[in-house]
C-alpha cells in the first residue's frame, strides 16, 4: 500500500425511504481504500448492505451521503473503467454469446469486426469461443458466469465489482470458477471487489477480507490473507481464520438479534 | 410417420365437421333460408367470390375494402401506443401522470364514441382531406372515413397500450443494470435493451390489438356513408333478408381474423423461442 489508492470510499451512507415514511439506513458511514491490483472480499450476513455499497461505486445508485474517488477524482456515474459482475440472469436472452460479449464494445462505438474479434478473444480466455453461437438459456448456470465475467472484461476494465457472482452455482462449479478468476486476475491484473456471504470463498480469493455488520451496514474488521497462492483449504492458517471471521460474524449475529428484540419490545 | 399426420389433421377437423353436420341438419329441420340457410347456398357463395352480391360488389372486394379499414386504424393504433406504452413503462413520471387519464377511456367500449365520432369527422374521409371528388381514387379514398378508423383505432389502442406497458415494467431489472454498468447511453437502453426485452409482450398486445380492431370493424362500417366492407355487406343483406350472405360475411370476418392471427402466432414462435426457454 505504497501508491495512492485506486478506490477511496469515504464516509459512504445509503438511506432508503419504506413504505411506512421512515428511512432506513442500509449503509452507514463505510470508509476503505481499495489499493490498485488488490482482492477485496467483503463478507458479511445477507440484507447487511453489501450489494448496495457495490451498486454505489458501480454508480447504479446514488448515495445519501460520502463520496467516491476513483484516481482521485470523485463519480457519481457508470464508468467504463468499473465494470461489474452480477449474480446472474444478466446475459441478454435473445443475444447469443458472441454479442453478448460484445456488448460493451458495442455501447462504446466499436465497429463490428473489431468488437467481434475482441470478443472472440475473450471468450477464448474462458475455453468458451466453441460456444460463441450458443444462446445463454442453452448454458450451464457456471457457462453463463464464465460469459459474464469476460463480457464485464471485455471493455478493458481497472476495478471489476463482482455481487456474488457464484452465489446461484453448485458448490463444485463454485469452487471451478473461484480457480478460473484467480487464474484471470492473475494474468490481468485488475482491482477487484467481491462481494459474498461465504467466508470460505473470501479466504480462497482476496488479499483482504472486510467483514461488514448486519444493516445498517459498518465495516467491523478487515483482515489481510497471506497465504500464498495457489491456496490451499488443507492449509494450517485456514481453518483458524475461518474460525475467527465465523466468530465476528456469529457475534454480530447475535447482536443484531438482541436489537431487534428490544425494538419489537419496546414498540410492542 | 404419414399416419400420424393424417391423425393430426382428422383431430383438427373433428369439431368443424361436426358442427357443419350440425348445422345441415337444423337447416333441413327448420327449413327457412331466412332464419337459417342451407350448407351448400352458403358455401356456393364461396365458389364465386368475385360475384356482385346484391349490387356491392363481390365479396373478395369488400373484404379488400374492410381489411385495409382495420389496418388503417390499426397501424394508427400501433404507432401511438408503443411509444407511449414504452415510455409510460420505463418512466414512473409519464406513467403516473398518464395512467390515471388514460384508465377512464379504458372501459368506454368502441360502439359508444359513435355518436361522438360522426359530429367531429361525419362522412369526412382521406378523399374529403385531400380534395379528391371523382375518379377511382376517389373510390379508394372515400372509403377510409376518419370516423370508421377512430372507431377501430380505439378499440386498437388500449390492448396495445396495456401490454406494452407491462412488458417494458416487466425488463429485469438486472438487464439495464448491467447495461449501464457497460457504458450503454438512454438511447442504447431503449433501443437495444428495453424494446427486445419487451417485445414478446408487445407482439402479444399487437395481436390482442388486431382482434379487437377486427372486432370492432361491423360497427365501424354500420356508421352513415358506408358503402362497402363486409360489416355494411352483412347489413344491408339483413335488411334484404338474404341471411345466407350474412353467413358468408360472418364466415369471412372469423377466417381473414384466424389468418391474421396465426400470422402473429408464427412471429412469436419463430423469433421469441427465448422466452419459453429462458426459466
Amino acid at each position: 500500500m505504497t501508491a495512492d489508492p485506486i478506490l477511496r470510499i469515504e464516509a459512504l451512507r445509503k438511506d432508503f425511504p419504506t413504505n411506512n415514511g421512515t428511512v432506513v439506513e442500509a449503509v452507514s458511514e463505510v470508509t476503505f481504500p481499495v489499493s490498485e491490483n488488490d482482492f477485496v472480499c467483503i463478507v458479511g450476513p445477507s440484507g447487511c448492505g453489501k450489494s448496495t455499497l457495490l451498486r454505489m461505486i458501480a454508480g447504479l445508485e446514488a448515495a445519501t451521503a460520502g463520496t467516491i474517488v476513483y484516481r482521485g477524482e470523485k463519480i457519481s456515474r457508470p464508468l467504463k473503467e468499473i465494470g461489474m459482475v452480477f449474480q446472474e440472469y444478466s446475459l441478454l436472452p435473445w443475444r447469443n454469446v458472441l454479442d453478448n460479449v460484445a456488448l460493451g464494445p458495442e455501447f462504446l462505438g466499436a465497429p463490428r469486426a473489431e468488437r467481434e474479434t475482441k470478443a472472440t478473444e475473450y471468450l477464448r480466455l474462458v475455453g468458451m469461443e466453441d460456444f460463441s453461437r450458443a444462446f445463454p438459456h442453452e448454458l450451464s448456470g457456471g457457462m453463463r458466469q464464465r460469459v459474464a465475467i469476460v463480457r464485464a472484461l471485455a471493455n478493458d476494465p481497472d476495478v471489476l465489482l463482482m455481487d456474488e457472482p457464484f452465489g446461484a452455482l453448485d458448490a463444485h462449479t463454485r469452487i471451478l470458477l473461484q480457480k478460473e478468476l484467480l487464474r484471470i486476475w492473475e494474468r490481468h491484473r485488475k482491482t477487484i471487489l467481491f462481494v459474498t456471504h461465504g467466508v470460505d470463498e473470501a479466504i480462497y480469493l482476496a488479499d483482504r477480507i472486510m467483514i461488514m455488520s448486519a444493516r445498517p451496514g459498518r465495516i467491523l474488521d478487515v483482515i489481510d490473507v497471506d497465504m500464498e497462492r495457489p491456496r490451499l483449504r488443507a492449509h494450517p492458517s485456514y481453518g483458524p481464520l475461518a474460525e475467527r471471521i465465523l466468530a465476528i460474524l456469529e457475534r454480530e449475529a447475535a447482536a443484531s438479534f438482541r436489537d431487534t428484540a428490544r425494538t419489537r419490545h419496546r414498540e410492542g | 410417420m404419414i399416419r400420424t399426420i393424417l391423425v393430426r389433421v382428422a383431430v383438427y377437423l373433428l369439431v368443424p365437421c361436426l358442427f357443419l353436420a350440425f348445422w345441415a341438419f337444423m337447416a333441413g329441420h327448420v327449413n327457412n333460408q331466412v332464419i337459417l340457410p342451407g350448407v351448400g347456398q352458403v358455401a356456393g357463395l364461396f365458389t364465386e367470390p368475385t360475384e356482385n352480391l346484391i349490387a356491392m360488389g363481390s365479396l373478395s372486394r369488400n373484404i379488400a375494402v374492410s381489411l385495409v379499414r382495420v389496418l388503417a386504424g390499426y397501424l394508427l393504433a400501433v404507432c401511438l401506443a408503443v411509444p407511449l406504452g414504452v415510455l409510460m413503462g420505463y418512466y414512473g413520471t409519464v406513467f403516473r401522470l398518464l395512467n390515471g387519464f388514460l384508465a377512464l377511456f379504458r372501459p368506454i367500449p368502441p360502439l359508444a364514441w359513435v355518436p361522438l365520432v360522426l359530429a367531429w369527422f361525419g362522412v369526412a374521409s382521406l378523399a374529403t382531406l385531400f380534395n379528391v371528388e371523382k375518379g377511382t381514387a376517389y373510390l379508394y379514398l372515400n372509403n377510409l372515413k376518419f370516423s370508421m378508423v377512430f372507431i377501430i383505432f380505439i378499440g386498437a389502442f388500449y390492448p396495445i397500450l396495456t401490454s406494452t406497458i407491462h412488458g417494458v415494467m416487466s425488463v429485469r431489472g438486472t438487464l439495464l443494470d448491467s447495461a449501464r454498468v457497460l457504458g450503454a447511453s438512454e438511447r442504447d437502453i431503449f433501443r437495444k435493451i428495453l424494446l427486445p426485452a419487451s417485445s414478446p409482450s408487445i407482439i402479444n398486445g399487437m395481436r390482442i390489438g388486431l382482434g379487437v380492431a377486427w372486432m370492432c370493424l361491423v360497427s365501424a362500417e354500420m356508421l352513415p356513408g358506408s358503402l362497402s366492407g363486409v360489416g355494411y355487406l352483412i347489413t344491408h343483406a339483413y335488411t334484404l333478408a338474404r341471411t345466407d350472405i350474412v353467413v358468408a360475411g360472418m364466415i369471412s370476418i372469423g377466417v381473414v381474423g384466424a389468418i391474421l392471427d396465426l400470422f402473429f402466432r408464427i412471429i412469436e414462435d419463430r423469433k421469441f423461442a427465448w422466452t419459453r426457454l429462458t426459466r
